[in-house]
């Protein structure tokens, strides 16, 4: 991870434009050897472009009723069917997007700098400060996800915001102890401790030259953990604790799908569908991710 | 050994304290008077009064946790406000509901995943192996309430092979010891109860191991070939040991300890997939407890649950440590 140049470039706190193109043609071309990074960017793209352009893809609203049109099953009017209040699935399925990315992503986002923040402050500082939080740590940690999360909406109050909060609050521990790992192992290396030598105080030290340096495994558990938040938050609204009708979300879309699941099984058939792409795309961008920049990884998994 | 587990259960113990600290407080979060729920519409402010004098919600906060702790320690988690039943008892009803769920979805999930990763890993980079690898990913990101309503749709709606979910057949009831109704079954000798346990098992199970098993048999996959590359295997064939044997009696122990490891992290997921499972399949587990005492701020039941579920979490964690020392005899701690 940081080999001379990057310690260098570490140290003096900014990247020679040189070595920034270098670095850059060589990801582009590392990139294109990984066929993982690449059809799960392709996937990725699918379904963000869908959620961008959902006004101008869905052939219907997302939230109007019809009550003529109810449980149809798909036809070219409905490539996906429709609910029991004749909502067209397939526009439903296109705004979910939307929501599934942006708390996936915020979620994931929540417990990203949580986490960061705990690890590095934990790390840096050990002594009583490190206890508190990975102790901290630990309890969240004996909590199943789920319930820790039910009971964080429980007490917040169920809505979609809260439900990501959740979520996010869940997914902070592992990135807690990334984190913490990552900055032990950095903490007494030199160029490290040459910043501190030349009077930088600790957050100058932790932002600009610990940060960087472990950046990478931050970046490729944060990619898994987008699509991981996006299956929980949506299994929140599953439950109820999450997004209310008549909010086109995959998860409570699953919910009522359940009830029709006999007569109408498009309704429940196509959200879970959609989740399952979008999973597949971060788990794919994730996995290639992590032997692009860890690899040391490269072979576990698969 | 018994050093080593003595110790890990006292560091429990803080663990513990900390989630009850946690959602006792949580819990005390919570918009709305707890006296109030309990009486409904009907008290008048003096019920009211005299309710929250009986409770000890008029006492400071620390009083109260006090009271909490030493009840919970003796299984005292307060009455439920919803059927005015113990908390515990309702717990006591719904756990082994949830311990024979995760358990046939470990069992399933720890076979079906070592059998494919073995079989992918003996035909590497074989149609075999791709097919099992894209189904792996697939089986990793499966969320878990869509693969239950799926089975449940093909398997018990249009082939109608298998029952739309609940615990056992309608009016069927089982003789408790356990109150797992197959391992009572079981005991009691009662067939039908089995058979019936059996059939209803069968798809929450699949369901709520699945990414498990997928999980597993990506790992048993890389170490499995990793093993089958090693020097001792290649000894192993050249004096002629069937491959067969070579597989499971030489190569499968040391790929093994890496997958024992995964199985403690897969518990998490189990439990925390079980609410939804028991949701969709109306198995009336710990996890469907969870979300109807959290629905109704039953908030005695929702603190017996959790602190109940972290305490399962945590010794069944500890209880994969243990196993790993005794399949490692390298690992010894002192």
């Amino acid at each position: 991870m940081a080999d001379e140049a990057g310690v260098r470039a570490a140290a003096s706190g900014r990247t020679p434009p040189a070595a920034r193109r270098r670095a850059a043609a060589l990801s582009w071309r590392r990139l294109a050897r990984s066929p993982h990074l690449v059809v799960g960017a392709a996937i990725l793209a699918l379904v963000v472009g869908s959620a961008a352009f959902a006004r101008a893809l869905a052939p219907h609203s997302p939230v109007d009723q019809a009550f003529t049109e109810q449980l149809r099953p798909p036809s070219a009017a409905h490539p996906f069917g429709t609910d029991e209040f004749g909502r067209d699935v397939f526009s439903r399925v296109l705004y979910g997007a939307r929501i599934a990315l942006v708390v996936g992503i915020l979620a994931d986002g929540i417990a990203m700098a949580l986490g960061i923040v705990l690890g590095t402050v934990a790390g840096y500082f050990g002594g009583w400060v490190e206890a508190t939080a990975m102790r901290t740590v630990d309890v969240m940690l004996a909590f199943p996800y789920l319930l820790l999360a039910m009971i964080v909406v429980a007490i917040l109050g169920p809505s979609l915001t809260n439900a990501m909060i959740a979520i996010g609050i869940v997914y902070t521990p592992q990135f807690a102890r990334l984190v913490r790992g990552a900055v032990l192992a950095i903490r007494e290396q030199e160029f490290v401790e040459a910043a501190r030598a030349l009077g930088a105080g600790p957050i100058r030290v932790l932002g600009r030259h610990v940060l960087p340096n472990i950046l990478s495994p931050i970046i490729v558990v944060a990619t898994l953990t987008v699509g991981f938040a996006i299956v929980e938050t949506a299994g929140l609204s599953f439950l109820g604790l999450g997004a209310s009708p008549p909010t086109p979300e995959w998860g409570s879309m699953l919910a009522t799908g359940r009830s029709y699941m006999l007569t109408a099984p498009w309704i429940a058939t196509f959200p879970g569908l959609a989740i399952l792409v979008t999973v597949v795309a971060f788990n794919l961008m994730g996995d290639g991710l992590r032997d692009l920049l860890d690899p040391r990884l490269r072979g576990r998994g698969f | 050994m018994l050093g080593y587990i003595a110790r890990r259960l006292v560091q429990l113990v803080p663990v513990l304290l900390g989630v009850s600290v946690l959602v006792f407080f949580g819990m005390h979060l919570l918009p709305g008077d707890v006296a109030q729920l309990l009486l409904g519409d009907k008290g008048t402010e003096a019920d009211l009064q005299r309710l929250r004098h009986q409770l000890g919600l008029d006492r400071p906060v620390y009083v109260q946790y006090a009271r909490f702790l030493a009840g919970a320690v003796h299984g005292d988690f307060g009455v439920s406000i919803r059927t005015r039943q113990p908390a515990i008892w309702e717990i006591g009803q719904a756990l082994p509901v949830t311990v024979e769920l995760s358990l046939a979805a470990l069992l399933f999930a720890v076979a079906a995943g070592l059998a494919v990763g073995i079989l992918a890993a003996r035909h590497p980079r074989s149609a075999l192996d791709a097919g099992a690898m894209v189904g792996v990913l697939i089986g990793v990101s499966m969320p878990v309430f869509w693969t239950g309503i799926l089975l449940l749709l093909v398997f018990g709606g249009i082939l109608g092979w298998l029952p739309l979910g609940s615990l056992l057949d309608e009016g069927m009831r089982f003789h408790r010891i356990t109150g797992m109704s197959l391992v009572d079954g079981l005991l009691t000798g009662d067939w039908a109860v089995v058979r019936s346990s059996v059939r209803h098992l069968i798809l929450p199970a699949v369901a709520l191991g699945l990414t498990s098993m997928a999980t597993i048999a990506r790992m048993a996959r890389s170490t499995m070939l990793e093993a089958l590359g090693l020097d001792y295997v290649r000894t192993a064939r050249a004096k002629g040991v069937p491959e067969p044997r070579v597989v499971s009696h030489h190569a499968l122990r040391n790929a093994l300890l890496p997958v024992v490891t995964l199985v403690g992290l897969q518990l998490g997921l189990l439990l925390s997939g079980a609410v939804l499972t028991e949701t969709i399949f109306a198995l009336p587990g710990l996890g469907r407890l969870a979300i109807t005492s959290i629905l109704a701020r039953d908030y005695p039941v929702v603190q017996g649950v959790v602190l109940i579920a972290a305490a399962v979490f945590v010794l069944a964690n500890l209880l994969v440590d243990v196993l790993y020392a005794y399949l490692d005899p390298r690992i010894r701690y002192g």
